[in-house]
């Protein structure tokens, strides 16, 4: 597979690898993909009150530019809103690694791997407002 | 001593040419460069002699008569050969053909190419180890069947058929039996008689000799085998397979296998096993979740097929680019369908994403392999630190509870 320099730099060096507490109320964990598929993206984003993404950790099970997309899109979204996170869409993950087109699902899974991450954390914040609403 | 990288670990896919095969062929390119089928001149003659002198040297490696020894383009044709050959010139007699799911896609394909013409092929199944279960044969075998093709050696996972048996079977039942023998040949021992085959197939570049040689093995005497020819032409090769002989080519395999015989009696597979058994050990030693593809017991002395749990093979493939090596997995491939052949044995498609072929061959040293343990070990954990997988498991989840969405 002829890949980018890009994807390659992402690979060897993969940024923000590692993984936030997931029982943490301002985490949201995105966990995507299938073993049986060849690959697997874990996304945590730490967001704060105002919707600021503090901080981002991967963790990817599959090949080299589905690493190097897990690997970007933290790079992406750190210091961001959740409003722009949302926004990222698997174009502009392929377009920046120069991905082959057999390897375009690794650019649609990162996509999904934020949302999933979004959409967990909406969802703890909704289940605490639930529980701390008055009977 | 430094290694020259990366360390070549792939002698399934192809050998090196042996100094002592090159050497034989180089004077067959300038000097004796005539045609073998000039018979009125001396740079015919020399260039016939040559060739019968390889043919010799083929036969002897594998107990044949010279006679029984066609010369073809390689193991692809070979295959082809054989069962379209046989299968034109008996068509009348059957129109049924046994083969196995694992087998080369230049068995499979051609197989394939004959159901379109009206044929009826059965593929046998394979078991864990990923050889076929003998009564399966015996029940497969039909009146209507006039060829049984079982490759010897698996080209990925390196399991050995039991061929004696196979052949016994066919011999009984009166059913012709073909054998691709590419990957065991000039690795282990093979005698055409004991093995009870009828025709095999063998590749120059897979023992150390050239590209784009190779024979099949055609059996004299009774019952009586006959091939309808896939190439015509000038007649070369008692007809069954015309065109100008490749002398430099065909000087280089029959080179090849003498220098195969020689290193086999001076214990060549014995050292080759060695180092893919302490490969083995160490990585077992090294590393947790491993797993061996294949049988331990029936296996060509340079094959280790390993899945290492939780390492993608292609992203493992680029972590270890100081080795030159295969993968199972998906993404090695354009089909994105994981090998077809450890799906087959049974192995789970989430380890199949996870294998690599190792091929040791002739050229490789114990350094060599140390410095792929070395490389592996590293490698393999910096892939699981990065593996959610890997991260679950250790956590005690059980990854085949979780309901993944399949994309």
């Amino acid at each position: 597979m002829a890949y980018s320099n890009k994807v390659i730099d992402h690979y060897e060096n993969p940024r923000n690898v590692g993984s936030l507490n997931k029982n943490d109320e301002d985490v949201g964990t995105g966990l995507v993909g299938a073993p049986a598929c060849g690959d697997v993206m874990k996304l945590q984003l730490r967001i704060s009150d105002d919707g600021i993404i503090e901080d981002a950790k991967f963790k990817t099970f599959g090949c080299g530019s589905a690493i190097a997309s897990s690997s970007l899109v933290t790079e992406m979204v750190k210091g961001r809103t959740v409003e722009y996170a949302l926004s990222i869409n698997n174009s502009i993950i392929a377009e920046e690694l120069k991905l082959p087109p057999v390897k375009i699902h690794c650019s649609v899974l990162a996509e999904d791997a934020i949302k999933a991450a979004i959409a967990d954390f909406k969802k703890k914040k909704a289940a605490k407002a639930t529980a701390a609403a008055p009977e | 001593m430094s290694l020259k990288l990366p360390v070549y670990l792939d002698n399934h896919a192809t050998t090196r040419v042996d100094p002592r095969v090159l050497e034989a062929m180089l004077p067959y390119l300038t000097e004796v460069f005539g045609n073998a089928g000039s018979r009125n001149h001396a740079y015919g003659w020399a260039a016939q002699e040559a060739v019968e002198r390889a043919r010799e040297q083929v036969a002897d490696l594998i107990g044949a008569d010279p006679k029984e020894i066609v010369f073809t383009s390689g193991a692809t044709e070979s295959d082809n050969l054989a069962i379209f050959g046989v299968a034109h010139f008996y068509a009348e007699k059957g129109k049924h053909l046994i083969t196995q799911v694992t087998e080369h896609k230049a068995v499979l394909d051609a197989c394939h190419a004959l159901e379109k013409e009206g044929f009826e092929i059965t593929y046998l199944p394979v078991d864990q180890q990923g050889r076929i279960v003998l009564d399966d044969l015996r029940a497969a075998i039909r009146a209507d069947t006039i060829l049984v093709s079982i490759m010897w050696a698996n080209n990925e996972v390196g399991t050995v058929q039991d061929i004696p048996a196979i052949g016994a079977i066919c011999r009984e039942k009166g059913v012709f039996f073909h054998s691709d023998a590419v990957q065991g040949i000039g690795k282990l021992p093979f005698d055409v008689a004991a093995m009870n085959v009828d025709m095999i197939s063998i590749s120059a570049h897979k023992m150390y000799g050239p590209k784009g040689i190779g024979a099949l093995y055609i059996r004299r005497g009774r019952p009586r085998l006959r091939l309808e020819p896939t190439m015509f032409g000038g007649g070369q090769e008692r007809g069954i397979r015309s065109g100008t002989h490749a002398v430099h080519q065909i000087v280089g395999l029959g080179a090849a296998c003498a220098v195969a015989k020689q290193e086999m009696a001076a214990g060549e597979s014995d050292r080759i096993r060695g180092l893919r058994d302490y490969m083995w050990a160490k990585l077992q030693e090294n590393l947790d979740e491993l797993y061996l593809n294949g049988s331990w017991e029936h296996r060509l002395p340079g094959n280790l097929n390993v899945s290492f749990a939780f390492c993608e093979g292609e992203a493992m493939m680029m972590a270890i680019k100081e080795l030159a090596v295969s993968s199972g997995s998906a993404c090695t491939s354009a089909s994105l369908e994981p090998s077809y052949v450890l799906r087959a044995m049974g192995v789970d498609v989430e380890l199949a994403h996870t294998s690599i072929r190792f091929g040791i061959g002739r050229f490789t040293t114990q350094e060599e392999i140390d410095f792929a343990l070395g490389l592996i070990t590293d490698k393999v954990r910096w892939l699981r630190e990065m593996s959610p997988l890997y991260e679950m498991v250790k956590e005690g989840i059980d990854i085949k509870s979780i309901e993944w969405a399949a994309h």
